[in-house]
């Protein structure tokens, strides 16, 4: 079982000190589904950013290894940093709408990705790019090459996002929230397309997200992330079983099933919330069962 | 990378507060003008012509910047010049901005015709040639402190309201502006209320922008000799007339010029800095 | 007291297409709202459901008076109020509030917490606005020294929450909530939606809640509306729409709900 992507005791600060990731560690094999649920600001997306080298200018990483494919990414160059995100990883992001140019026409933003950042010449780009499409189910692929982004809908978009996101056979790819923006019935064609081709092409993905609903369905393995911390590492047929962490009791109860008749409203109330931070800077309370 | 980051900050508020120092220094001075020039602006002396400034040879004592062909101190014609400068600055820029944002907003909230009219007000406005356009209106209304500020409004009020107008249809899409509706506001209080204090930021900036072309239409205005009508010192004017002796008295040409580029410099990088601190975000 | 506080008639509207603006002329229009008819009782808890498209914002806006209807009635307690100007519907404002879907919008960056609350009631005339405000923010379970907080000092949670305040603090009889747990995480959505659910009991308010998320509507509310392009494809409690969904629609959009159960069939 290969390793693609391995980060150990990775800890990232504001500029002014704050911390915003804390020690975080894991792993994630060939072909498996990984998934990073937490609270918004609790630091998920900073991990993919971490991962892809694209942190805001404002997080410094204080200190931690990230491994590729063996390769220590921390230790790269930027530019050798670049090329090497550039080839095995890809990110398929949160808002189709402003992670598309607006100017510029979708068959030329694919293309250009192949020409320009992974060395494709002319014609085989143009064919991948139509070959992609087909792949994520894209009718009338014509048609939508010459289009600009506005004119297409939102599940539309994230379509043309993953194709681009699996265009260079990527081994890794990180799924940042990438249904949040989208309608319950898109995203579940978005889902399963995303599950389809990740067993397709075996890429290993990161699915960040804070809907346990979505975890249930897609992911092997999860992390649980509070505050920066990973406070619980399991599978996810342990973790709707027999969670652990007393976080992930409160984020499983606030998310009840609504077919339930008796399901009640149950809010993670902040003095819980507190007390479980608490527990978590005194003792270091992780979970890390067998993946 | 962290430390670049404080740096930058930190030559922010050094820019700002040279800039500060530099246009406080100058409003006091020119307030004061007249208790603390050397001499007075006008007096000539012939016998005291093309002095050189202090530390050069042939220098007197008391003409500390030296005087020009006319035997007149060139540091106190610089510091009434100022007066001229500073007053314009503030009354034009001020007036230009309270027009331009007036017009930008309820064009930029109201939109329909009245936007529909505003803008191609502003498009054919814009559509003349600034610095001509002025010299022209001054020609027919006359010169005078008066008439430079009129002009400047008349010229370049386009420029905030432009500005200001798309500013306020970005804040039309926020849904504060929708609450304030459905709370009752009426449609003035919303442009009072909810929109201009978002706009502000801009409005700063785009003020000190204002007041350093003020600075520089003036200095073209007296270049031209259509400033104020009186033979009053204005820093173009001294420009104007320092030409002819340039080679032999450089000074009466280059203090005037380096005060106006300091100045209009000074204006912009205020603003700059300003507008940061404004932000309740950023604070 | 009327049973219904509001009563919908065979309402249209229309809004430009700006997908389609033509370069010399006018925008053409393209019809969002058709045909829509439904009661809303008094103390209800209307949940409002679709895709995106199906209108449902728009609804919320035209309910409100936000946009002006152009076709069909919109009756508040009796009072035609579809075409009447901003000017007569002033007074009536305070009855009906709206809470906002994005946090980051719907509250002025550059006003203090206490001027968010206290604007409107200072703009309807109430008097010891200070103690309205400190009351509004006891409501909706945030401490008093927000008052003098920026929104940007909050989180998404507590903004929204201060939405809600500023909503009931005018104690109006009816509140729209537009799609406002959307944006939030889940815990934050849970405490959201319990507040609203206390609130609906102890200010005896009527409810209407837009949503996309079925799941959210299902804790809320006790009936519901489907929509689906601008029309009404079915009308329930909510308890029957469940259960026994009629529909196509809203089946489909049941079966696409992803349960955080291992057991669910999701195909």
């Amino acid at each position: 079982m290969t390793t693609y992507l391995s980060i150990r005791n990775l800890s990232v600060s504001l500029v002014s000190g704050q911390r915003v990731l804390r020690s975080v560690s894991m792993e994630l094999s060939r072909g498996a589904v990984r998934g990073l649920v937490g609270e918004s600001g609790a630091g998920k997306s900073m991990i993919g950013k971490a991962i892809l080298g694209i942190l805001p200018r404002s997080l410094i990483i204080d200190e931690g290894e990230i491994y590729l494919e063996g390769v220590d990414l921390l230790s790269l160059t930027s530019n050798d940093l670049r090329k090497k995100i550039g080839t095995s990883a890809a990110l398929i992001p949160q808002d189709p709408l402003t992670a598309l140019n607006p100017s510029h026409r979708i068959g030329r933003q694919i293309i250009n990705r192949l020409i320009d950042i992974l060395g494709w010449e002319k014609p085989d780009a143009i064919r991948r790019a139509y070959e992609l499409l087909d792949e994520v189910q894209i009718p009338d692929a014509k048609r939508v090459m010459r289009s600009f982004p506005y004119e297409l809908s939102g599940g539309m978009r994230q379509r043309i996002l993953i194709a681009s996101a699996f265009a260079a056979e990527p081994k890794l790819i990180i799924a940042d929230e990438p249904t949040t923006a989208l309608d319950v019935t898109v995203q579940k064609q978005i889902l399963k397309l995303i599950k389809e081709m990740q067993t397709r092409h075996g890429t290993a993905l990161l699915f960040i997200t804070h809907d346990l609903g979505v975890v249930s369905k897609i992911c092997q393995s999860l992390s649980v992330l509070y505050s920066g911390k990973v406070v619980e590492d399991t599978s996810v047929k342990k973790f709707f079983t027999k969670p652990k962490h007393s976080y992930s009791r409160a984020l499983l109860a606030a998310s009840p099933k609504y077919t339930d008749p008796k399901s009640n409203l149950i809010p993670v109330p902040e003095k819980v919330l507190s007390f479980v931070e608490n527990q978590i800077s005194l003792s270091d309370e992780v979970w890390m069962n067998d993946r | 990378m962290v430390d670049r980051q404080i740096n930058i900050k930190r030559e922010f508020g050094l820019r700002m507060w040279l800039a500060g120092s530099w246009l406080a220094c100058l409003f006091a001075v020119t307030l004061f003008a007249p208790l603390i020039s050397p001499h007075d602006p006008l007096a000539q002396d012939l016998f005291s012509s093309r002095l050189p400034p202090f530390w050069m040879n042939g220098a007197e004592p008391g003409y500390y910047l030296g005087s020009d062909s006319l035997g007149r101190d060139v540091l106190s014609r610089i510091f009434y010049g100022g007066r001229v400068a500073l007053s314009v600055a503030l009354l034009a820029g001020t007036a230009t901005c309270l027009v331009g944002t007036t017009l930008g907003v309820i064009s930029g909230y109201l939109g329909g015709w009245v936007d529909l009219f505003i803008s191609r007000l502003v498009d054919i406005w814009m559509a003349f040639p600034p610095v001509l356009f002025a010299i022209l209106l001054i020609a027919v209304i006359g010169t005078g402190l008066t008439s430079i500020i009129i002009a400047i409004v008349v010229i370049d009020w386009t420029r905030f309201c432009r500005v200001i107008r798309a500013e306020t249809k970005g804040q039309n899409a926020m849904d504060y502006v929708a609450s304030a509706r459905v709370a009752g506001r009426s449609r003035l209080g919303i442009m009072l209320v909810e929109i201009l204090p978002n706009v502000l930021p801009t409005i700063v900036v785009l003020l000190s922008l204002e007041m350093g072309i003020a600075v520089i239409v003036e200095a073209i205005l007296s270049f031209v000799n259509l400033s104020i009508s009186t033979d009053y010192p204005t820093w173009g004017g001294m420009i104007s007339e320092g030409r002819t002796s340039i080679h032999q008295a450089w000074w009466v040409i280059v203090f005037p010029l380096v005060t106006l580029f300091l100045t209009v410099l000074s204006f912009s990088q205020l603003g700059e800095g300003l507008k940061d601190r404004f932000d309740p975000v950023l604070r | 007291m009327t049973v219904n506080i509001f009563q919908i008639r065979d309402l249209f509207v229309d809004l430009p297409d700006l997908t389609n603006k033509p370069l010399i002329g006018k925008i053409p229009n393209l019809s969002i709202l058709k045909d829509i008819s439904f009661n809303i009782v008094r103390g209800d808890i209307l949940g409002i459901v679709g895709g995106s498209g199906s209108g449902k914002s728009t609804l919320g806006r035209a309910i409100v008076r936000l946009l002006e209807p152009n076709g069909g009635e919109i009756y508040f307690e009796g009072l035609n109020i579809t075409h009447l100007s901003e000017v007569e519907l002033r007074p009536l404002r305070k009855k009906f509030q709206m809470v906002f879907q994005d946090p980051m919008s719907s509250l002025n960056p550059r006003h203090r917490i206490k001027s968010i609350i206290g604007g409107p009631l200072k703009l309807h005339g109430f008097q010891d606005v200070d103690r309205l405000v400190t009351e509004a923010l006891d409501h909706v379970g945030l401490p008093n020294y927000f008052k003098s907080r920026y929104p940007h000092e909050l989180s998404g949670g507590q903004r929204q929450r201060v939405g809600i305040a500023r909503a009931i603090a005018l104690k109006p009889d009816f509140i729209l909530a537009d799609e406002i747990v959307s944006g939030l995480d889940v815990s934050s959505q849970a405490l959201v939606l319990s507040l609203l659910q206390s609130l609906v009991k102890e200010l005896g308010l009527t409810l209407v809640f837009i949503s996309h998320d079925l799941s959210v509507v299902r804790r809320l509310c006790n009936k519901i509306i489907v929509l689906q392009n601008g029309h009404i494809v079915e009308q329930a409690t909510a308890k029957k729409l469940f259960e026994s969904p009629k529909s196509d629609y809203t089946k489909e959009l049941l079966s696409a709900i992803p349960l955080p159960d291992l057991d669910q069939i999701w195909n």
